[in-house]
């Protein structure tokens, strides 16, 4: 009942008219971020900090927090449309949006992706209102083992990943690791794998990868066909744009999935949404009825991603508000932001600055709602871009992939690697390497050897540390099931098959 | 016309992934393995560099043995596409020199006129529209420092 009444003093502050202004400005500036490669929501509320001076911090706040989640509902848009995720939790969203656009579905797969943000945002805020002190002293109860068997968990998805091959799967999953292993490393100073360019010692961005790989070896791969036609088929008339019944029913289960995965995981501080995206999509993949089609275009396979990346940004703001503790990038710049106001995030915040907190979660529920209405009628527009022909197309494609590349670190090296990407992307293509797993690998390499050391450091090398704890030991088992599903897929089709040919 | 056993892309690229693998374990090789404090800076890498050596070679071995021939490869598609990449590498080099806006414009330019065929007066249209498109979206309204040329653009 207190909730209740706090919400609504909540609502109160949301709906009033300032607030509310500032609240679309921040959810559109957060779309229009979140479409374009490369300019994330860290850099732009970075760069906004300054103007919300003048504001009341409440206003400010709400502001900000509307990039932040109005960013991860912009990303899907050109990881459907053109295959260039428009930040890195996009990429999972790649792997079937791309694939529904292709099949003329690509006003149906925002569609989905902009219902299960919404559904999975509301679902991250209920989370954050209702078990914000709790879950915050989970996470904390997260420690080094913790966090290497979350990074395992996630590494044994690629098993989920794997197209035709599983050892071609693992060794572009290890290809990841390598590179998240170049740069300095943190523990000891030695600098790996860079050939002596110090434009390596940072180690490659996460999104030249991605862009390269899944963009660029992508356009390359179509170019070889010298096509006259338009791009892609566009289906007439609104209804046709967006999803049929049959396709939001097929995703009941994905945008729970989504919601629930996306909040647990943005509660952990540094595991992000990325991670969430990858395990929802292959949690979502285990269970289904025809995981065989995951990856050639199943509403499922955008509804998980997207849902579980909107959901991240409510358990996100648990640490942040209820510890003081960032868990990201985007975060980090927040608490920056609460300090430069005079505020202070932790156990304290909630009775301190009643206001502000309840004024920001209410303001939340707003900004969903205000995603939803602003992309829906957008869809039929977005959708016009897959009408161009391709040698139109594809030019905006290498436009757009070197300014999000370029626009990220300022430095020409970053377009060079581009370009290797890219054509490793292209190589991959043609040789039937799956693209997912050595982005898996990238993702996670770094913080699972940060994990795995820091864990032997403090066991002192032993590796009962891992097991020996409750939470990480439970992990540890169900990444191992992960691994043996394959295994018993096979069996069970053997045994079903050996039915049949008996009965 | 099918190729030969050894001389499928399987075999080709799980050589290359061998030899990156043991490129990785050499490298790990001179860093510590483990110190004082835990483990080293080798540590991670020489594992899964001993885990890339083992994949790629189970890889070479079960594609070099398989009874299915290699399948023909289409070179006209592969130089095409090869083609492509050298352009964008080249705009990419150009960037520095003639800034990003004209660089993108040559590049459309010779992917709508050479690669694709169409005629000069729709090449050019595309390249000026698109470096014009690029130019509004991120130079103006979004103020993004782009690579410019001596024209100051």
């Amino acid at each position: 009942m207190e909730v209740l009444t706090s919400l609504g003093h909540g609502f109160a502050v949301a709906f009033a008219p300032l607030n509310l202004f500032w609240c679309f400005v921040g959810v559109f500036l957060g779309t229009v971020v979140g479409v374009l490669p490369g300019l994330g929501p860290a850099a732009t509320i970075a760069m906004l900090l300054p103007l919300t001076f003048s504001m009341p911090p409440t206003t400010a706040v709400i502001m900000l927090a509307g990039i932040y989640y109005g960013a991860k509902y912009g990303g899907s848009t050109t990881a459907i449309l053109l295959n260039v995720p428009g930040e890195s939790a996009s990429v999972v969203t790649c792997l079937d949006g791309y694939q529904m656009a292709r099949k003329g579905r690509a006003g149906a797969a925002l569609g989905i992706a902009a219902i299960s943000s919404f559904i999975a945002g509301t679902v991250g805020v209920i989370g954050l209102m209702l078990l914000a002190p709790p879950l915050a002293k989970f996470g904390l109860s997260f420690s080094s083992p913790e966090y290497f068997a979350l990074m395992a968990m996630g590494l044994a998805m690629v098993v989920l990943l794997a197209g035709a091959s599983m050892v071609k799967a693992l060794l572009a999953m290890l290809v990841g690791l390598w590179i998240a292993s170049m740069g300095i490393d943190l523990f000891s100073d030695a600098s790996r794998f860079t050939f002596g360019q110090s434009e390596l010692l940072d180690g490659v961005d996460f999104v030249i990868v991605a862009i390269g790989v899944f963009a660029l070896g992508e356009v390359f791969g179509n170019m070889e066909k010298r096509g006259e036609g338009t791009m892609l088929p566009v289906p007439k008339g609104l209804r046709n744009l967006l999803p049929t019944m049959a396709e939001l029913k097929a995703c009941r289960f994905a945008f729970l999935n989504g919601s629930i995965i996306g909040f647990i995981i943005g509660v952990l501080p540094g595991a992000g949404s990325t991670v969430a995206s990858f395990i929802s999509y292959g949690i979502e993949k285990a269970v289904s009825k025809h995981p065989e089609k995951f990856g050639t275009g199943v509403p499922e396979g955008v509804a998980a991603p997207e849902g579980a990346n909107n959901s991240e940004t409510g358990g996100a703001m648990v640490p942040l508000l209820t510890l003081g503790i960032p868990g990201s990038g985007t975060t980090a710049i927040l608490l920056a932001a609460f300090i430069l106001w005079g505020l202070r995030p932790g156990p304290l915040m909630i009775q301190d600055n009643p206001e502000l907190f309840w004024g920001l979660i209410a303001s939340m529920y707003v900004g969903n709602i205000m995603l939803l209405v602003l992309n829906l009628p957008l869809i039929p527009l977005f959708a016009q871009i897959l009408k161009l022909r391709e040698y139109f197309l594809y030019p905006i494609i290498f436009g757009i992939s070197i300014v999000g590349v370029y626009s990220v670190s300022g430095s020409l090296f970053d377009c060079w690697l581009l370009a290797v990407f890219g054509l490793l992307g292209y190589v991959m293509r043609r040789l039937d390497y799956p693209s997912a797993p050595l982005i898996l690998g990238l993702v996670l390499g770094d913080s699972m050897e940060r994990a795995l050391r820091q864990s032997l450091m403090m066991s002192q090398g032993d590796l009962g540390i891992l097991v020996s704890r409750p939470i990480s030991a439970v992990m540890l088992l169900l990444t191992i099931a992960l691994l043996f599903l394959p295994l018993f897929r096979k069996a069970n089709a053997w045994r079903i098959k050996a039915i049949e040919e008996n009965g | 016309m099918a190729q030969a056993k050894w001389m499928k892309g399987d075999v080709v690229s799980g050589a290359v992934l061998a030899a990156l693998g043991v490129y990785i374990v050499s490298e790990a090789w001179r860093w510590d393995y483990s110190t004082a404090e835990g483990p080293g800076p080798g540590f991670f890498p020489l594992w899964y560099g001993i885990a890339m050596v083992v994949l790629s070679l189970v890889l070479v071995l079960s594609s070099a043995f398989s009874a299915t021939a290699g399948k023909t490869t289409d070179w006209g598609g592969i130089g095409r596409a090869l083609t492509v990449w050298a352009a964008f590498a080249l705009a990419i080099v150009l960037m520095k020199l003639i800034g990003f806006l004209t660089a993108l414009a040559l590049l459309t330019l010779f992917v709508v006129a050479v690669l694709y065929g169409r005629p000069l007066k729709v090449a050019l249209a595309a390249a000026i529209g698109n470096a014009a498109g690029f130019y509004l979206v991120f130079g103006l309204a979004l103020q993004l420092d782009l690579p410019a040329g001596p024209l100051g653009f």
